[in-house]
């Protein structure tokens, strides 16, 4: 009874080493030749085509909202000349890299899980085992290694869109000066702050490509079992990624210091 | 020639429930060996602790001098490239076209030119007798079409054992005959060892040199076609000859009362042993063996009217 009551108490702990030697797995699997060039291309291309719209669309209101919000707080404090740093460090430092991940997991993700779950139901990935190859370096791995890519490359889409939408409605409906707003970009932010917001992105592609094909390779139970990969895999990713963004953002406060004057 | 597999003391259970315990076999190099057993005997876990995508609890699976069950997992990809396994539902990949799922193995294994996979591919496509259909989707073909689009990818790369899960399920039964005859023909072509998952009773009285019949959890008994075909055993006699009288039940086993109530039934008489199935081209197989030649060595009289040419195939009375 009592090993019973532990090893249901334990089993999450179970799950989440599986998960992590999955990972490892992963790590070797990145090393192995040949490298599959044309599945990474491929997965690439496919991920960045469901994903660039959507966080396009997402990028503007997160701006305008950063701009709106930051813009009435700063006109009562008079500092109208630092709209444009705030929204700067705001788009640059959280708001680019957390939509990222949403959409990353959302759409890159869950695409991922279904299509490695339909596989694996199918038993094409226990034919792919019998046929002498690791679904891992075949399969996980581009879309490992294309999740990253995207999520970098996705990362300066939404900065990019991000602080234009603030232009926008700062300019437009706030009344702000273009100049004073183009100005202060750099009064605030700093280089650095680019490199994080790349490094998030990173390791958010890594965890969600990760997490969507563990649970993908994992289904089981016929097509619910994938549904319900797919959806784990989502609920999973963002819980994951918000923790890892909180970390994140606290050591880089604590190794880069904030810029003064 | 094929490859001779040793299975000793195998055990497989997934969580508390036993799936099979202690079996013990060798399935002969080169030879058509067929596993029987009801339903939901663990037939298709065996073929897959056979190649490795199950670990058995405890036992060894030995081919080639390396033990299947705790080698490593790169040996175990290494092995791998001597097996052809054709799944139940063919398992081909879902986004290829059957072209390149039959290419697929030669283009991850070998560094033969594209006209050379071509030619490979071709032939194996002409004799499951799928030319014309190699730039379709798996999802756009029939069950037996895949299934057979299956079985020319697992030859593609000449396996030494080609293991086959359950070839007859959603096949007509004229498919299935003639799917049986390629299996025979295939076998006097390239001599590999063939290991048949099936039910089916009819391709196990006609095709293999060797019948397996997995039941209650256990390897009820495994050897040569004539020595299940003639045996008294009551398990091996109920399934083969396609019975109800028998310890078999609709679940499992039959409870006591059951066997109670048909214990002064007699079994009805076996069946008369069909010939084996002949390579169409009337050359004989390499492991084929005379009709009737076991039954003579072990001085066991077949059934009346046994390999008789022109007898009827029914099974049971």
């Amino acid at each position: 009874m009592s090993t019973l009551t532990s090893s249901r108490a334990l089993a999450p702990i179970g799950t989440a080493g599986k998960l992590f030697a999955f990972g490892l797995d992963v790590g070797r699997g990145l090393f192995r030749r040949p490298f599959q060039l044309r599945e990474f291309l491929q997965q690439a291309w496919f991920i960045a085509s469901v994903t660039i719209v959507p966080t396009a669309l997402v990028a503007i209101p997160f701006g305008a909202v950063i701009a709106l919000q930051v813009g009435g707080l700063i006109k009562q404090f008079g500092a109208q000349s630092f709209t444009g740093s705030a929204a700067v460090l705001a788009v640059v430092r959280e708001a680019g890299p957390i939509a990222t991940s949403l959409l990353i997991a959302g759409a890159g993700g869950s695409a991922i899980a279904a299509d490695l779950g339909a596989r694996k139901i199918r038993e094409e990935l226990d034919a792919m085992m019998v046929l002498g190859i690791d679904p891992i370096q075949r399969l996980v791995v581009p879309r490992v290694l294309a999740a990253m890519l995207v999520a970098v490359f996705l990362n300066g889409l939404v900065s990019v869109v991000g602080v234009a939408g603030g232009y926008v409605f700062n300019v437009v409906l706030q009344d702000g000066t273009p100049g004073a707003y183009l100005a202060s970009f750099t009064a605030l932010a700093q280089l650095p702050d680019l490199w994080q917001g790349m490094a998030k992105a990173l390791i958010f592609g890594l965890i969600a490509a990760i997490v969507a094909a563990y649970k993908g390779m994992n289904a089981g139970g016929g097509p619910k079992g994938v549904g319900d990969a797919v959806n784990e895999s989502v609920v999973i990713t963002f819980m994951l990624l918000f923790i890892v963004n909180f970390v994140m953002s606290a050591i880089y406060f604590q190794l880069v210091p904030p810029k003064t004057g | 020639m094929g490859v001779e597999i040793q299975v000793e003391d195998l055990t497989k259970s997934f969580g508390k429930q036993l799936i099979w315990g202690d079996v013990t076999l060798t399935i002969p190099a080169g030879e058509v060996s067929v596993m029987l057993g009801p339903s939901g005997t663990g037939k298709s876990v065996f073929l897959k602790a056979l190649i490795g995508l199950l670990k058995p609890d405890k036992g060894s699976i030995v081919i080639e001098g390396t033990d299947i069950a705790t080698c490593s997992e790169k040996e175990l990809y290494e092995i791998r490239k001597l097996f052809g396994v054709l799944f139940q539902d063919g398992a081909m990949f879902g986004s290829m076209t059957l072209f390149d799922n039959v290419a697929f193995p030669l283009r991850e294994h070998t560094k033969k030119s594209e006209s050379d996979i071509r030619d490979i591919v071709m032939e194996k496509m002409e004799l499951v007798g799928l030319v014309g259909a190699e730039g379709k989707l798996p999802g756009e073909i029939s069950g037996g079409m895949r299934k057979r689009a299956g079985l020319a990818r697992a030859l593609v790369l000449d396996p030494e054992i080609l293991l086959i899960d359950e070839p007859d399920s959603g096949l007509d039964p004229v498919r299935t005959s003639f799917i049986n005859q390629l299996f025979i023909d295939l076998n006097a072509q390239i001599d590999a060892t063939f290991l048949i998952v099936t039910h089916d009773i009819n391709t196990a009285r006609t095709v293999p040199d060797n019948i397996g019949l997995l039941y209650h959890k256990h390897l009820a008994m495994f050897g040569p076609r004539e020595m299940l075909l003639s045996s008294e055993e009551p398990v091996v006699r109920q399934f083969l000859n396609a019975q109800t009288v028998g310890p078999i039940g609709m679940s499992e086993e039959k409870d006591a009362d059951e066997l109670e109530a048909e214990k002064d039934m007699d079994m009805p008489p076996l069946p008369p042993i069909p010939m084996q199935l002949q390579p169409s081209n009337g050359v004989p197989r390499r492991s084929q063996r005379e009709p009737g030649a076991w039954c003579r060595d072990n001085n066991i009289t077949p059934p009346s009217g046994s390999f008789e040419e022109n007898m009827t195939m029914a099974t049971g009375a």
